[in-house]
């Protein structure tokens, strides 16, 4: 079983037929503890506000999700789903994250070296320094484009499988062991991001 | 490096895509679901339907084509036409939207800006402003209206001060089209987008007057659009989008490439 966690964070249904597009079988979205640590995968999608993630706490999704990691289960967050892999974002300072990653998510600023940043970050942009065997970008070279849009963004750490650079380097993606998030939307970024979905279900 | 997107627009008129020529002879150019998969097949960053029928009995065929459209299509995808409410927006979601366009309604109700970003997120609403130059002004640009219902009535709104409220109210993105320039394919407002694009934070989606790849590579370096969008020249075979865009990036804008 994949298991789609629906926490009320934007829409799933781009998630859902990509996964299922890739051949991928009973897919379930679920907001249910025991779903998760009977599934085969987790993805934790979601775009939006930070704080929407308490739900996750309040549905006592948070503690079946550290079991389900614990236990090995490849868990896959992607955007807000990544950021709250770390132990949280100056979105909702009062929010906590699951701290699975160290640092805390910061806003893209205003400006750099005097240059207006945009922001959002929205838009295709590339990945570089693809960590050599990480297991989600298996295949992906660098350089390859991604679809972004965001705001807040994870900093960089040993964990870092990808970085993409707006205003400085951010965490594109990162991958420990079973655990890993993506900053870019995969399931809109054409074929690279179906190959990231396509190594993730592989694991 | 972030680059700079090259968007597919399709106009649908009761269930086919359809292309203007000056407003007047309505032409088909084929099946929506159909060519949406052919403009991303060929490289296009992002794909726009545009339901220019937005009649209620209009609404059922529409969610119906942006099923058959959103199906296969892993690239951005935005409808926009007939969104007048939340629920309306949720319901073009559901059907495999990424994104909700929004004109007349938002300039009606400005709050619908906040009300659908608040479900699905600021990232989802984009703020549709279909602007005229002010002839008779000493600054056209500056002081260009607002015009709603498919152009037909203006607002006494100027450009610029709706697109700082449509951000200060959380949306995502404005798509900018110069009535004046669209159709004439004789290329984009360059300097009404560069002052709106430098008014706001969020991302300005050039539109109207698309007719070659110089046009596109002016509004991006001159005009400071983030994206810029066409429909006509992508239809019956005019070019593809992989073949402008290398066009493009040779002109110094950086293009996702390959595609």
């Amino acid at each position: 079983m994949i298991a789609i966690i629906d926490y009320k964070a934007g829409n799933l249904t781009s998630v859902v037929k990509a996964v299922r597009f890739l051949g991928a079988q009973n897919v379930v979205v679920t907001q249910s503890p025991q779903d998760l640590l009977q599934a085969g995968k987790i993805l934790l999608p979601g775009v939006g506000h930070f704080r929407s993630t308490e739900l996750l706490h309040t549905l006592g999704l948070t503690a079946a999700i550290r079991q389900a990691i614990a236990a090995g289960i490849p868990f896959l967050g992607i955007c807000v789903g990544l950021q709250w892999l770390y132990q949280g974002s100056t979105e909702a300072p009062e929010t906590p994250g699951l701290g699975c990653f160290a640092g805390r998510c910061q806003r893209f600023p205003a400006t750099l070296d005097g240059q207006r940043i945009k922001s959002p970050h929205v838009g295709w942009n590339s990945l570089e320094s693809i960590r050599p065997g990480s297991r989600l970008l298996s295949g992906i070279p660098s350089g390859s484009y991604v679809y972004y849009t965001h705001s807040w963004r994870a900093p960089l750490s040993t964990d870092t499988a990808a970085q993409t650079l707006y205003a400085g380097a951010f965490t594109a993606a990162v991958e420990r062991d079973n655990v890993m998030g993506v900053q870019f939307h995969p399931e809109k970024s054409a074929e690279v991001g179906l190959q990231v979905l396509r190594n993730f279900l592989a694991l | 490096m972030l680059t700079k997107r090259i968007i597919a627009c399709m106009d649908v008129h009761n269930g086919r895509v359809v292309k203007g020529i000056q407003f007047v002879d309505i032409v088909d150019a084929g099946d929506p679901a159909e060519l949406a998969h052919r403009h991303a097949r060929a490289g296009a960053d992002e794909i726009v339907l545009l339901d220019i029928t937005a009649t209620h009995e209009g609404r059922g065929t529409i969610l119906e084509t942006v099923k058959r459209a959103a199906a296969e299509l892993f690239v951005p995808f935005t409808v926009g036409g007939g969104v007048r409410s939340a629920e309306d927006a949720r319901a073009v979601f559901d059907a495999g939207a990424d994104k909700v366009s929004i004109n007349s309604a938002a300039i009606a109700r400005p709050e619908l800006i906040a009300e659908i970003g608040s479900s699905f997120g600021a990232q989802a609403v984009i703020v549709a402003i279909d602007a005229r130059r002010a002839r008779n002004s000493s600054d056209p640009v500056a002081q260009a209206e607002v015009y709603v219902s498919g152009g037909r009535k203006p607002t006494g709104r100027r450009v610029v001060d709706w697109a700082i409220e449509a951000e200060q109210r959380g949306a995502g993105e404005i798509l900018l089209t110069s009535m004046d320039s669209d159709g004439t394919r004789a290329g984009f407002d360059c300097e009404l987008t560069r002052l709106v694009s430098q008014a706001v934070q969020i991302p300005v989606i050039a539109s109207g007057g698309a007719g070659s790849a110089a046009h596109f590579a002016e509004v991006f370096l001159h005009g400071k659009a983030d994206a810029a969008l066409a429909a006509s020249i992508f239809h019956f075979g005019i070019t593809d989008s992989r073949a402008l865009k290398a066009e493009i990036a040779a002109a110094g804008v950086s293009m996702r490439l390959p595609c």
